[in-house]
């Protein structure tokens, strides 16, 4: 079966991010950008898939700007087969991305589609729940373990008290928790071996999809900084503070 | 033209986090209508109806809404959500699920995790974990938007909304449940705990002995760092933080915890923070109204102690 795989160029989690001086947006310029974190296990899940000989093919695909490519080379060192860049300079929401990907879902028909649970830059969480909603298929969302048994996939799903499981019926797309997998390390005779392969480029604006944004970002402001706090001494005062706080 | 909230049950009671949304929803100024689904859910329907400011319950009762999927419950608000002008809840993995795929459906952009609300369609939100807050607008006929419930005090009970029953549409066949394995425990809900107590990965096997006891004295939920989590020594689903949940208690207590960025982002917005740590220039101790630098193992005991005098 045929795996497809959605990657996301963005702010590298390591990097706290600043507010422009006029408050219109963050500053991303000359910032170190990486793969988001759920998306490398998405890929992660992806080549296992392939190396246990249950995926045939893994075709990595991102939409976003030139250098998303290297969120794409970073999937192709990891073992990916095939990757496609959606390109635009069009802002990009989930419910445009979600169209774009659908473009490619249709055109790949993949068996099943992993993305990450949510991206690291905006926190939006949508992105797979929509795709899954425009190609009506399942969702298995916040996957802690995927098995697939014949023409279903079983998703063990990280939910508030617990988890759950679920069976879907494939074609899946099924959003990636923290727990789904450790990603490997990428050794440098595969980094270098990616960068030979071929990345396929689409121009968005060809594909006639509205993928114009449907919120608009007003402004962006740092959160209120928390007054100082204090050092104690010793458990005795940390109980006076507390008591005098009122909170125990 | 009304709002729509999904409300949320654990099988007999409807959850605090929705009636958090209720008054979220009170932002607008419009009639606000919840829907209850479940199977012989007519008790938690009754008392969906009983939150003050609810003007109707829309009650779907269905066989194969006794473990609702997110592509059936999609479907039926899709069915109700065209007559309403926001479609709302609060920002839980059943309505994270669920909410993006009505969104879709209905071929509307959605607000995730809204901390604040400007009727009729302007909000805050947070963004790259918390460390800025963003604020959008968004264009579309229908507002699809999910609520960070910490930032809403709860909706108080007293009201007497009219209760209707509304047919489910047929299960999707795109997905069934299976089973689900949920933790049992005495103590409350984390996501709405006075008080938390979390730990890291430095209290190793010793996470519940030293943790436990502080937590009893307060009535207080256990949280945890990843780092716990992955090391074993503390289940997933009580990690604090970028993903996993955010808490906002009265009192955090933050044991063993370095203070990296993703877990900041899930209880900075708690009222006080206490730091245990034998790190000083951990960088808790930043965020922290109250840092103690000492050995935990000591100084846990101690404090449990010392409190329950």
């Amino acid at each position: 079966m045929k795996v497809l795989v959605a990657v996301k160029h963005v702010v590298d989690y390591n990097i706290k991010p600043r507010v422009k001086p006029d408050g219109s947006d963050v500053d991303i310029a000359g910032v170190k950008l990486s793969i988001n974190p759920f998306d490398e296990i998405a890929v992660e899940e992806a080549v296992r898939l392939k190396e246990r000989g249950v995926a045939t093919e893994v075709i990595a695909v991102t939409i976003g700007k030139t250098n998303s490519q290297d969120s794409l080379r970073h999937a192709l060192a990891m073992g990916v087969d095939k990757a496609v860049l959606i390109e635009t300079d069009v802002e990009l929401q989930p419910l445009g991305v979600a169209k774009l990907l659908k473009y490619v879902v249709e055109r790949e028909q993949p068996s099943l589609i992993i993305l990450g649970k949510q991206a690291i830059d905006d926190d939006l969480g949508q992105t797979g729940q929509m795709l899954a909603a425009l190609a009506n298929v399942g969702q298995g969302t916040f996957a802690s373990v995927i098995d697939i048994k014949g023409d279903e996939i079983e998703v063990t799903r990280e939910i508030d008290g617990g988890t759950d499981v679920v069976a879907l019926k494939l074609p899946a797309v099924v959003t990636t928790d923290l727990r789904l997998n450790e990603p490997r390390f990428i050794k440098l005779p595969n980094l270098m071996m990616a960068k030979k392969k071929p990345i396929e480029t689409i121009k968005a604006a060809d594909l006639g999809i509205d993928i114009s944004p449907r919120l608009k970002q007003l402004k962006v402001a740092d959160p209120e900084p928390r007054k100082p706090g204090i050092k104690v001494a010793n458990v005795a005062e940390l109980v006076e503070k507390l008591r005098l706080a009122e909170v125990l | 033209m009304s709002i729509l909230i999904l409300a949320e049950h654990d099988g007999k009671h409807i959850k605090q986090s929705t009636r958090q949304a209720v008054a979220a929803a009170g932002a607008w100024q419009l009639p606000i209508h919840l829907v209850v689904t479940g199977a012989n859910s007519a008790d938690i329907a009754r008392e969906a109806s009983e939150i003050a400011s609810v003007a109707k319950v829309l009650h779907a009762d269905a066989a194969h809404f006794e473990h609702p999927l997110a592509e059936d419950v999609a479907a039926l608000l899709v069915q109700l959500g065209a007559d309403y002008k926001v479609i709302l809840s609060a920002h839980t993995a059943f309505s994270k699920s669920v909410l993006p795929r009505v969104a879709a459906l209905l071929d509307v952009g959605m607000v995730s995790d809204a901390v604040s609300i400007t009727a009729p369609a302007t909000y805050v939100r947070p963004i790259y974990a918390g460390n800025v807050l963003s604020t959008v607008e968004s264009s579309d006929a229908i507002q699809v938007v999910t609520i960070r419930a910490t930032s809403f005090a709860a909706a108080a009970a007293g009201g007497s909304a009219e209760v209707a029953t509304v047919s489910a549409p047929a299960s999707s066949g795109l997905s069934r449940w299976i089973k689900e394995d949920k933790t049992v425990s005495d103590r409350p809900e984390l996501s709405s705990a006075r008080v938390v107590v979390s730990g890291g990965r430095s209290l190793a096997e010793r996470f519940d002995e030293l943790l436990e006891p502080l937590a009893h004295r307060f009535g207080g939920a256990l949280g945890a760092t990843r780092a716990a989590v992955d090391a074993g020594f503390a289940p997933n689903d009580i990690q604090v933080g970028q993903t996993g949940t955010i808490v906002a208690p009265e009192l955090y207590f933050a044991i063993g915890i370095s203070g990296a960025m993703q877990h900041l982002a899930g209880m900075k917005d708690s009222k006080i923070i206490v730091a245990i740590n034998h790190d000083p220039d951990a960088p808790i101790f930043q965020h922290a109204d109250f840092g103690l630098v000492a050995n935990l193992f000591d100084a846990v005991p101690e404090l449990t102690t010392a409190l329950n005098q």
